[in-house]
């Protein structure tokens, strides 16, 4: 017996265009909705006792210090700390790392001479640098500023050594033909072939910085987020450190984002349509 | 290029100002893989010469010898002027849009005003004029080869390679590209050396058939088409040659 299978045009005049529409306010919805649940369960939990006395605030706690802290500018401050210190290790690591990684990327000799020990290097946590930068960048913002370089350079330098290394090799013939030097090279064609994978290793970076920001915090400056969640540790104020906590997440889904949209270059897209 | 090489192109050029490639005994081995041996092969300008053989023949790697992205391993290759590659697929850069891409092919130094209007008429003889604020992903393979046909012409250079410039268009795209280039080379005259493993596309498109054999790469047979080109399968010569061909490569029972 044959069974037909009858596939019928979809009405384009009712319904699909609503269902549209409702399906991406439901996808928008639908991230609320997870938080507004976890919110339940941490509530619940603290209604219920789940917790031993003084160790997790209520959700409620929590919300008036994020106000006090907020309406106060302390908060601000700490966010601004951090941001700068990260932004300046981040920047200065980008900046050394990004040709570096063309070059080993390029240069067989030079790729041999450096990559086991870029390895070694990355794979080594930026916070045991922490005596060495106290040592030699004494306290406040460089010492930090210092870990975030690390943190940002190594990584970023392996990413674009990487890159570098699998660019087809079409486009060195054609790069040849137009009568490219090796500098003009590097910078009109390496470069940009490898922008797309750049970038996506810049908003992995800037991510781990800005969770290495954090424990770079806790030993040294008198400010930050990382301070933040120390200081109100040691004050006993677990409402704080909550605060803190969110303002991190927060500002690094911020921070995802913005790096996110760089994919939608006109001039980067073809490395993320293809 | 050594000076003596140079000095040995120059004296070759006043000879014969009229052979544009001049390839004698030309080997190429990788490592103790000998590709090419000992090939003697004279290209006169404006004359279109298709390269014919059966896949890893080294079509391509011959393509590498003529536009001086390798060295041949022995021999001699004397080469007119700048060459241009035509590749398969993936010569543009996807970074640039058709525009620059084509922009990127012509001669240097031009003055901005003379750039455009070249960057317009390349346009405009490849059809691309609606397209040229594209990137390269954003158009079919067909567009995409004619992209790299503009840019390649945009240098002004005498001599063309092509590495299987169509072999990764749909059989109807082929054909209309096979048209096209003939009717630019008519407008606009170069020295073509067009490597493919289509028989069909060789007889169409050659006024010279080089018969290449298997690895290592010898010429197998020299085939003259005088008749002018794109031709039509039913046009007169062109079954017989394609026979020939056929009969070289070792295709017929």
């Amino acid at each position: 017996m044959t069974q037909y299978y009858v596939i019928r045009a979809a009405d384009a005049s009712k319904g699909s265009h609503m269902a549209g529409w409702a399906t991406s306010m439901l996808r928008r919805l639908l991230p609320v909705a997870t938080g507004l649940v976890l919110l339940a369960i941490w509530w619940i939990a603290h209604a219920a006792g789940a917790f031993p006395v003084g160790t997790v605030p209520a959700p409620d706690e929590v919300a008036a210090a994020f106000r006090k802290e907020l309406v106060s500018g302390r908060l601000a401050d700490h966010v601004v700390a951090s941001l700068y210190r990260v932004a300046w290790g981040y920047v200065l690591g980008a900046l050394a790392a990004i040709p570096l990684g063309l070059v080993i990327g390029r240069s067989a000799g030079t790729r041999a001479a450096l990559l086991p020990w870029i390895n070694f290097f990355r794979t080594l946590s930026p916070i045991a640098w922490l005596p060495f930068a106290v040592i030699w960048f004494g306290l406040g913002d460089p010492p930090a500023m210092f870990i975030l370089f690390l943190a940002t350079f190594f990584q970023l330098v392996l990413a674009t050594a990487a890159a570098a290394g699998s660019v087809p090799r079409v486009y060195y013939r054609v790069a040849e033909d137009l009568g490219f030097g090796r500098a003009e090279t590097l910078v009109r064609v390496t470069l940009p072939a490898v922008m797309p994978q750049l970038v996506t290793a810049l908003r992995v970076a800037v991510g781990v910085g800005w969770m290495v920001v954090v424990a770079a915090e806790m030993l040294g400056p008198q400010s930050g987020l990382g301070f933040l969640i120390i200081d109100a540790r040691n004050g006993l104020r677990m409402d704080l450190v909550v605060v803190a906590m969110i303002t991190i997440g927060a500002i690094g889904i911020v921070l995802d984002v913005v790096f996110a949209r760089l994919a939608r270059v006109p001039m980067l897209r073809w490395g993320f349509e293809r | 290029m050594t000076a003596a090489a140079t000095t040995t192109a120059a004296n070759a050029a006043a000879a014969n100002a009229d052979v544009v490639l001049d390839l004698r005994g030309v080997g190429f081995a990788y490592g103790a893989v000998t590709v090419i041996d000992g090939l003697d092969l004279e290209v006169r300008r404006g004359e279109l010469v298709v390269c014919v053989g059966p896949s890893g023949c080294g079509k391509t790697t011959l393509l590498g010898l003529l536009g001086g992205h390798l060295a041949p391993t022995r021999g001699t290759l004397i080469r007119a002027g700048a060459s241009r590659t035509i590749y398969q697929d993936g010569g543009l850069f996807p970074w640039l849009t058709v525009r620059e891409n084509v922009a990127l092919g012509l001669p240097r130094g031009l003055p901005p005003d003379d750039a455009r209007r070249k960057v317009d008429d390349w346009l405009d003889l490849t059809h691309l004029t609606d397209f040229s604020g594209h990137y390269p992903h954003q158009l079919s393979g067909g567009m995409r080869q004619r992209v790299e046909l503009g840019r390649a012409l945009a240098a002004e250079t005498d001599v063309l390679l092509m590495d299987e410039p169509f072999s990764a268009l749909d059989y109807q795209t082929r054909m209309r590209m096979r048209r096209e280039l003939a009717s630019t080379l008519v407008a606009r005259q170069r020295t073509v050396v067009f490597v493919t493993h289509d028989i069909e596309e060789a007889v169409m498109l050659g006024d010279r058939i080089i018969v290449l054999g298997a690895r290592p790469t010898r010429v197998r047979r020299e085939l003259h088409l005088p008749t002018a080109r794109p031709r039509q399968p039913a046009d007169p010569g062109v079954a017989e040659a394609e026979q020939t061909i056929m009969e070289e490569l070792g295709l017929t029972a």
